[in-house]
């Protein structure tokens, strides 16, 4: 790997004298040190011993933009050579890219247009379901009941205990900040009241639906995008069986049925965990805190938590199984669409459970 | 019959293999030889463990018990970083090509590279990149493409430039002709024995293509009764009154194949001549 004197021969041409093995573990050094030469140049191969097609390529492409000569190649390295060469034909390495403002425009751009689609998008589900609905009615013997009965077991007895254990903790959490702030007016008494509406009105269902959603509506979208992308899909629209009676129906029937139920049980695990908080650190015995509760709690209060459950159960199954559907491609899609479903599922939870709020409110449920 | 020829300097050595998922036993005491500059077809019927052996070569299948030696190392239990030296002198064709699905066709082939070599710079690599996929055979604008834009024989053909991408000595390809048409999939079989010859290639086939085995194949290993009943060229399988064998080379596919595969040797003797 020596420079040598320019010799008489070769004119003033440098002379870059490769040995031993070229291979691709020696390609970042042999192509910075051919760079450092300066032109023209004479590569040497005499000395080498071993090829592969990436120091073959190196060499190649010095001989292609710098116009140099080999001398002294064997036939492994000719052949080689030759085949690097056949080979050159530039490619693209990434898709073509504008940037700066323009891109953010187009991104701009797409983003609204992709928002409103996916809007109209859901409302055409929606539609399709609700055909679905219909056709089930006037053939009720193409209801699949052992589907429903087994998504309710997913979707709501397996729930149980996640969803019991996470609203007791939270009933706990309420009681005790509820406490330290009342206990400044002396007016510890209202713990009851605040633990009693503020789970029974909003905070059971919601968080229910919350959890819902993380657990249900991620995996209806996981699954139906996973039967999209091996095609199962495709294969049931040829067989004559509607995906939409046949996978969104069970899971929209299961959240809508299970949904109130787990909100139900969500508030009476929440009102046993601030019960135990009271009775160990106020002082109130169970029995006290019971009756308190039922002269607090308006009948209302639970009418509103359960009318929500069903409503939210179904924006959460409806936006899982419409990202599923939209499932094309490759298997990084499931994985988007998936976490879009949950997004989206809890942001509408969230708006339709202020529209609730205010609705409520105004027909004089206080 | 599981002779190894004379001059035989073994690649891949594998000697008394068990596999078994649970109770089911995929392969008992199995031995087999792949020799340098070979092409070695293994055929087999289906779910003989054609793709459970080469998964034990590669090291993706822990055997119950055996000897695998790969390039001289010994394969079983060996540590991190001793497997990195051995997996930077093979390439792996998976049955359905698994390009990563969120990299181009060129970044796939860039991948092995930039793992092995990260001084490599940035424009080197890609020119690596264009004539990998130009030596396998895909048009230059797939170099951008994403492997979801692609077709089934390009997939191949992509998942065949990574597997070159560190110029291995050792090629290992699943089913590469399963589902490409008869043209594609003689093409692919073309391009595989010439990269072979030009690359000084020992590859480790396995497959269903009977043109693929009459084409390219220098020596097949059959695959049955949970080892290798035998391993030679098929005129020498052909001497063997094994069922399964017999079965397999003379229904009507493999006399089809056979018929093919003359009268090719036939057209090309006829224009030599």
């Amino acid at each position: 790997m020596e420079r040598d004197p320019p010799e008489g021969a070769e004119g003033d041409s440098a002379t870059y004298r490769m040995a031993g093995s070229i291979t691709i573990a020696r390609a970042a050094s042999t192509a910075r040190e051919i760079a450092a030469e300066p032109d023209p140049l004479t590569i040497d191969l005499s000395a080498v011993r071993n090829m592969d097609t990436v120091g073959a390529w190196v060499v190649y492409r010095t001989v292609r933009d710098r116009k140099a000569k080999v001398v002294g190649a064997n036939d492994q390295a000719k052949s080689l050579l030759e085949q690097v060469a056949e080979a050159d034909h530039p490619a693209r390495v990434r898709p073509e890219e504008r940037g700066g403002f323009s891109r953010v425009l187009r991104e701009l751009g797409e983003w609204v247009s992709e928002a409103g689609v996916t809007l109209l998008g859901l409302l055409g589900f929606f539609g399709a379901t609700l055909i679905a609905f219909g056709n089930l009615i006037k053939r009720p013997k193409r209801f699949r009941i052992n589907a429903v009965v087994q998504r309710f077991d997913t979707v709501g007895v397996r729930a149980l205990g996640i969803i019991g254990l996470m609203s007791f903790l939270i009933g706990i959490v309420i009681a005790q900040q509820g406490s330290v702030q009342l206990e400044q007016f002396g007016a510890e008494i209202y713990t009851i009241n605040l633990i009693g509406r503020i789970t029974v009105r909003e905070l059971g269902t919601l968080m229910t639906a919350i959890m819902v959603a993380g657990r249900s509506g991620s995996a209806f979208a996981a699954q139906i995008g996973t039967m999209k992308i091996t095609e199962e899909i495709d294969a049931m629209r040829t067989i004559g069986v509607s995906p939409v009676e046949a996978l969104v129906i069970p899971r929209l029937i299961s959240a809508v049925v299970m949904m109130p139920l787990l909100a139900f049980w969500a508030m009476l695990t929440a009102l046993i965990g601030g019960g135990i908080f009271v009775w160990l650190s106020l002082g109130i015995p169970p029995i006290t805190y019971i009756q308190r509760l039922q002269e607090v709690i308006p009948i209302t209060d639970l009418w509103i938590g359960l009318i929500k459950a069903p409503v939210f159960g179904f924006i959460i199954a409806l936006a899982g199984c419409f990202q599923g559907m939209l499932v094309e491609g490759n298997s990084e899609e499931v994985g988007s669409r998936t976490t879009t479903a949950v997004v989206q599922s809890i942001f509408l939870v969230i708006v339709l459970d202020a529209v609730f709020a205010v609705f409520f409110s105004s027909i004089g449920w206080r | 019959m599981t002779g190894i020829p004379k001059d035989c300097d073994p690649v891949i050595t594998v000697r008394g293999l068990r596999n078994a998922f649970g109770d089911q036993v995929i392969h008992d005491d199995l031995d087999v030889t792949v020799c340098r500059g070979e092409i070695l077809g293994v055929v087999g019927g289906s779910g003989t463990g054609k793709s459970v052996l080469m998964r034990s070569i590669i090291g993706l299948q822990k055997p119950e018990a055996g000897e695998i030696e790969v390039l001289g190392e010994n394969m079983i239990d060996r540590d991190e970083d001793e497997a990195k030296n051995i997996r930077r002198r093979w390439g792996i064709l998976f049955q359905n090509g698994a390009l990563f699905s969120t990299l181009t066709v060129a970044e796939n082939v860039e991948v092995p590279i930039r793992e092995y070599f990260p001084y490599i710079e940035q424009p080197l690599l890609d020119e690596i990149a264009s004539y990998k996929i130009a030596m396998s055979g895909l048009p230059a604008n797939a170099g951008p493409k994403y492997p979801s834009e692609l077709s089934g024989g390009m997939i191949k053909r992509a998942g065949l430039a990574r597997a070159l991408a560190l110029d291995p000595e050792l090629l290992f390809l699943d089913e590469p002709t399963a589902g490409l048409d008869p043209i594609a999939a003689a093409g692919f079989d073309e391009l595989i024995r010439s990269l072979q010859r030009k690359l000084d290639l020992t590859v480790f086939l396995i497959t269903h293509d009977l043109d693929t085995l009459y084409a390219i194949c220098d020596r097949v290993a059959v695959l049955a009764d949970k080892k290798v009943i035998a391993v030679g060229t098929i005129p020498e399988l052909l001497a063997l009154d094994h069922p399964w064998i017999q079965e397999y080379f003379n229904g009507p596919r493999g006399r089809a194949a056979a018929d093919t595969a003359e009268e090719h040797a036939e057209t090309v003797g006829g224009i030599e001549g």
